[in-house]
């Protein structure tokens, strides 16, 4: 007589809990890394220095990197967004006007509201104002050269600068910057944190800039490239470039059977 | 073909260059510009809990100070709380204690320092405890992509056998990398650290 096999139990048994939902823990997706240039691009000879050789420890993200710092319009001035005139002592300062204007969005398109979006460059000679900066074009005596916004609820932005020129730097003897301006971003939480520059459509410069061509995948250069958006300019007064930023997706953070974010 | 999948891609990282002072701290650039900026200075009067000075240096291959580096740090308050809505643990909220500084490093020594608090140990959404740490994120000319790691401190021993994400560095000897040195220098409790971006005592780095 055979002894009654016990039940196969089923394992679904042991795990009362239901399952989160599908993008449900409020973490970062994960950075895709053949997006950006690597530590190490000897072409920009002063990364090789000051790359690390050890890999990246991978840590799921946890409140330390979903949480991050929240800036608001009691943190920026009313002319922090006016290159134009943020800094002008006598008169505007020298150089086409322009607009700078786009979207900071997520990776899943959704717009990132009040985050904190800071942007500086040379003038319109290719000169920064800054004490290690000695290249040869002058100071603009009306020109400071930064500004910031806050995106609002859509994660939209605008700016009013002048655009900014070329100069050169000690890489190759003959290296040259595209005109270019630098962003930094902030985002919701500090996985998000970001620092990049954007350049103008129809560079000649763009191709052989040793520093955009740290980035090995040609549609992410491109897409640091701000085409000319007529439509955005202002008639007899500024040309208009439209830049988006694009920060890495966020998984929804599911608390309680409410969801935030969706 | 399948159905696409409409994710857009990150924006490529570019590095923050020699004249990031411009945009982020405009005065260690030489001008004043903005009616408010952000600095190193984390507390106010009215902050909870034990000040510390954060202090250290970014060394390259050689060993040699960067003397351009920006560094942020992002750090929860006394009681372990970080000042955002995605942190739902107990812990009392400081409204006036945002949690976040960023210091440029002296042009000449490469010195970085913050004034801030020790922050609390951390409760994460499983609720396990993490030791207290600060986060800190580097920029720098030769940086192509902002590097992540963090400062955990160097009286707080048995947490931080404990941590859950020090004990995910393999070898362990590399932990100490991520350990500020407490000491006291007049009447001041300062916290020293080595952030090495190469060598044998290469600091750990996250990739979050």
């Amino acid at each position: 007589m055979n002894a009654q096999a016990p039940a196969l139990q089923d394992p679904r048994l042991n795990r009362p809990e239901p399952f989160a939902p599908p993008l449900g823990d409020g973490g970062f997706f994960q950075r895709d890394r053949s997006m950006h240039p690597p530590a190490h691009a000897p072409g920009y000879k002063s990364s090789v220095l000051r790359s690390p050789r050890q890999a990246l420890l991978s840590l799921e993200n946890t409140v330390s990197e979903i949480t991050g710092p929240v800036f608001g319009h009691n943190d920026l001035g009313p002319l922090d967004n006016d290159l134009v005139r943020n800094y002008a002592k006598d008169g505007d300062p020298v150089g086409e006007r322009i607009i700078v204007h786009g979207r900071v969005l997520d990776e899943t398109g959704r717009g990132v509201p009040n985050t904190l979006v800071e942007f500086w460059q040379a003038n319109a000679g290719g000169r920064y104002r800054h004490k290690k900066d000695t290249y040869l074009a002058p100071i603009d005596p009306n020109f400071g050269g930064c500004g910031r916004a806050l995106t609002d609820d859509t994660g939209y932005y605008y700016f009013r600068t002048v655009k900014p020129g070329p100069y050169p730097w000690r890489n190759y003897v003959n290296s040259w910057r595209p005109a270019h301006i630098h962003f930094s971003v902030f985002g919701s939480g500090f996985a998000q944190r970001l620092i990049t520059q954007m350049y103008f459509e129809g560079d000649p410069l763009i191709p052989i800039c040793p520093i955009l061509t740290t980035i090995p995948d040609k549609d992410a250069l491109d897409r640091l490239v701000a085409p000319l958006d007529l439509n955005a300019s202002t008639p007899f007064d500024s040309l208009a470039y439209r830049f988006d930023i694009v920060l890495r997706g966020q998984r929804s953070t599911y608390f309680e059977n409410r969801t935030e974010g969706n | 073909m399948p159905q696409p999948l409409n994710y857009l891609k990150e924006t490529a990282s570019q590095t923050a260059g020699p004249y990031v002072h411009i945009g982020l701290i405009p005065a260690m650039a030489g001008f004043d510009i903005f009616e408010k900026n952000f600095s190193n200075v984390l507390v106010t009067p009215n902050t909870q809990g034990e000040r510390i000075v954060l202090e250290g240096k970014v060394l390259d291959g050689t060993g040699s100070p960067l003397r351009d580096v920006l560094l942020e740090i992002w750090q929860a308050n006394a009681a372990g709380r970080y000042n955002h809505p995605a942190d739902r643990s107990a812990g009392a909220l400081e409204q006036d204690f945002r949690g976040w500084g960023r210091a440029g490093s002296d042009f000449e020594s490469g010195l970085v320092t913050f004034e801030t608090i020790k922050p609390g140990a951390i409760t994460d959404k499983t609720g396990r405890k993490c030791a207290p740490h600060v986060n800190v994120w580097i920029v720098a000319r030769g940086i192509n992509i902002g590097l992540n790691t963090r400062l955990y401190f160097s009286d707080e021993e048995a947490a931080n056998a404990a941590d859950p994400v020090l004990n995910l560095v393999e070898p362990a000897v590399r932990r100490k990398t991520l350990i500020a040195t407490r000491s006291e220098r007049g009447g001041k409790v300062v916290y020293s650290f080595t952030i090495n971006l190469q060598g044998p005592e290469e600091t750990v780095f996250f990739d979050v």
